[in-house]
């Protein structure tokens, strides 16, 4: 099984990262912070305006490491990366299946039925853990909206074009975030929500799943490219200029398992507190820098545990998962699958 | 004496000689490195590249009358085959040139070693106008050379690969999973998976399952 490798995520302003050896090195005004050997390493993600020495871009380029720079907020700004992008042949075959919606329904069908699937689980879950000390009313809504999932998910499974699974994604969406709110335990004045807003982040939650979905498009994308496909061209997603539509389109099932779960894990053990946000003049709320560190370490820890994947049924770290399913999709479109198997979390 | 420069469409269609030597280890390996270019290095591949670097690297020397030359281009337009000698010796004025290969492990029951010798001798035979009729193939692992005759036989079984890998990267065709006692030894597992894919089951009928409770 391929090893899940760690990312290192550098959130320190003035951070310079060098090459010495065969290790990755830290430093942060001059002093040594931390080194690791290149070989543990699966990406590099900086946030701020860290820098780094030509010696380790060309080793990470070599070694076939993702190095990206973000901003504070993890929005992505750019990458740098090795001669590894292989195979044409499957870039050409995405092209002309992301051309051709009949071909196109497999993939999408898979990507919204799990979607819908995994936002399922993630009401039920909380169930499990929070039902006997919710109110009724949350309680009530939390069940409505997992009974009509599992409808939405049926019919997505049994769907036969894409425009019908555009319509079931955005059903889904529309009744898991209408439920989204009756999650939150603890702080409610600090957490509360009342749907998703993206640009900018007008709550605290909003600005934690936005970062959360960040890191995991981050992990999509190099999932993406290092089976060779061109994150750029999606199938549920439309092609927009700058926009990595086969990436949202991978992260679709994902969102739910990796990154809504953690938000929530984050807010109800109290892990993050009020404090840990910033609000601007505008209302825009972001993540400090404690907070962002916060997220990170728990996003670390999660990607280390292991599940069953249910495709492959093999036991593997979390992590790992958005690059089987990189895999699994490589493996439809070059035609050893007569669909896609989505990640489907139970 | 330098042959014409060759039409690039044909040196475009060489295979290298490694190819057919994965292709005898397994069809869908062969496909998956040179159709797909997926690489993935484990324990063992890393073994081999940093034998044949060391091999590759040395210089020509002399030894008993033996020159020894490392690591030369081989080519057969006749064939369409590139590559690479690990080592080439040359015993006396005159004589055939000696290929000799440096393997890894130890020899194996198939015969995927003895076709990528063979198909140095078929490329060093065009390159040289005069007859290779034999060859070693050195084992790390045991430390010996296994002196390989190339007769009608091998021939006939190296050209019909040749053949064969032509085709497959043509078509770009990258043939289904079986599974094998080969696998456990295949860098490649992880990206193939051949006990999933081997019979995968109808994805739609899978997905509605998974809906169950």
């Amino acid at each position: 099984m391929r090893r899940h490798l760690n990312t290192i995520y550098v959130t320190s302003e003035n951070a310079w990262l060098r090459k010495d050896g065969a290790n990755i090195v830290v430093e942060v005004d001059g002093q040594e912070r931390g080194r690791a050997p290149l070989h543990m390493i699966g990406g590099v993600v900086c946030f701020g305006r860290p820098g780094a020495s030509p010696a380790l871009m060309a080793a990470c380029a070599d070694a076939g490491i993702a190095l990206s720079f973000l901003t504070p907020n993890g929005k992505f700004l750019a990458r740098m990366e090795g001669l590894r992008t292989g195979n044409v042949l499957l870039r050409r075959t995405q092209y002309r299946m992301a051309d051709d919606p009949a071909r196109a329904v497999p993939i999408v069908r898979g990507i919204v039925t799990a979607k819908a699937a995994n936002q399922r689980t993630v009401l039920r879950r909380a169930l499990r853990d929070h039902g006997d000390r919710m109110e009724a009313a949350a309680r009530a809504t939390i069940e409505t909206a997992e009974a009509r999932l599992v409808h939405i998910a049926r019919r997505a499974a049994a769907a036969q074009d894409v425009a019908t699974l555009r319509g079931h994604e955005g059903e889904a969406a529309l009744v898991y975030f209408g439920a989204f709110d009756a999650m939150i335990q603890g702080d409610r004045t600090a957490f509360s929500f009342r749907g998703r807003s993206r640009r900018p982040p007008l709550d605290r939650v909003n600005a934690l799943l936005s970062f959360l979905y960040a890191m995991l498009g981050h992990d999509c994308r190099s999932a993406l490219e290092s089976v060779g496909f061109d994150p750029q061209v999606g199938f549920l997603h439309a092609d927009r200029p700058g926009r990595a539509s086969l990436s949202l389109d991978l992260m679709e099932e994902l969102r739910p398992v990796l990154a809504d779960r953690q938000a929530l894990t984050l807010i109800n053990r109290g892990q993050l507190k009020a404090r840990d946000f910033a609000i601007d003049e505008g209302g825009a709320v972001s993540l400090t820098e404690d907070g962002r560190k916060a997220v990170l370490v728990a996003w670390q820890d999660r990607k280390k545990r292991d599940l069953r994947h249910p495709f492959l049924g093999e036991t593997m770290p979390m992590g790992l998962v958005p690059h089987v399913q990189a895999l699994l999709l490589s493996r439809h479109v070059r035609g050893d699958l007569d669909g896609y198997p989505p990640f489907i979390w139970k | 004496m330098q042959p014409p420069p060759p039409d690039p469409a044909v040196e475009d269609a060489l295979v290298p000689v490694s190819a057919l030597q994965h292709y005898l280890f397994c069809p869908r390996q062969c496909a998956l490195i040179h159709v797909e270019r997926i690489w993935a290095e484990d324990g063992a591949t890393a073994e081999g590249r940093i034998l044949h670097e060391r091999v590759d690297g040395g210089r020509p020397d002399r030894r008993q009358g033996v020159r020894t030359v490392r690591g030369i281009a081989l080519r057969s337009l006749a064939h369409g085959l590139t590559g690479k000698a690990d080592a080439v010796e040359f015993r006396e004025r005159g004589a055939a040139p000696y290929p000799v290969e440096y393997k890894r492990g130890r020899p194996k029951s198939h015969r995927a070693d003895e076709v990528q010798l063979c198909a140095q001798a078929i490329c060093l035979e065009e390159m040289f106008g005069q007859a290779v009729p034999e060859g070693a193939l050195f084992y790390a692992q045991t430390k010996k050379r296994l002196i390989v005759t190339f007769d009608e036989a091998l021939r006939a079984l190296t050209l019909q690969v040749a053949a064969d890998v032509r085709t497959m990267i043509a078509e770009t065709h990258t043939p289904p999973p079986r599974f094998g006692p080969g696998c456990k030894h295949c860098s490649l597992a992880d990206q193939c998976r051949p006990t999933r894919l081997e019979k995968p089951p109808c994805v739609q009928r899978w997905l509605t399952a998974q809906l169950d409770d």
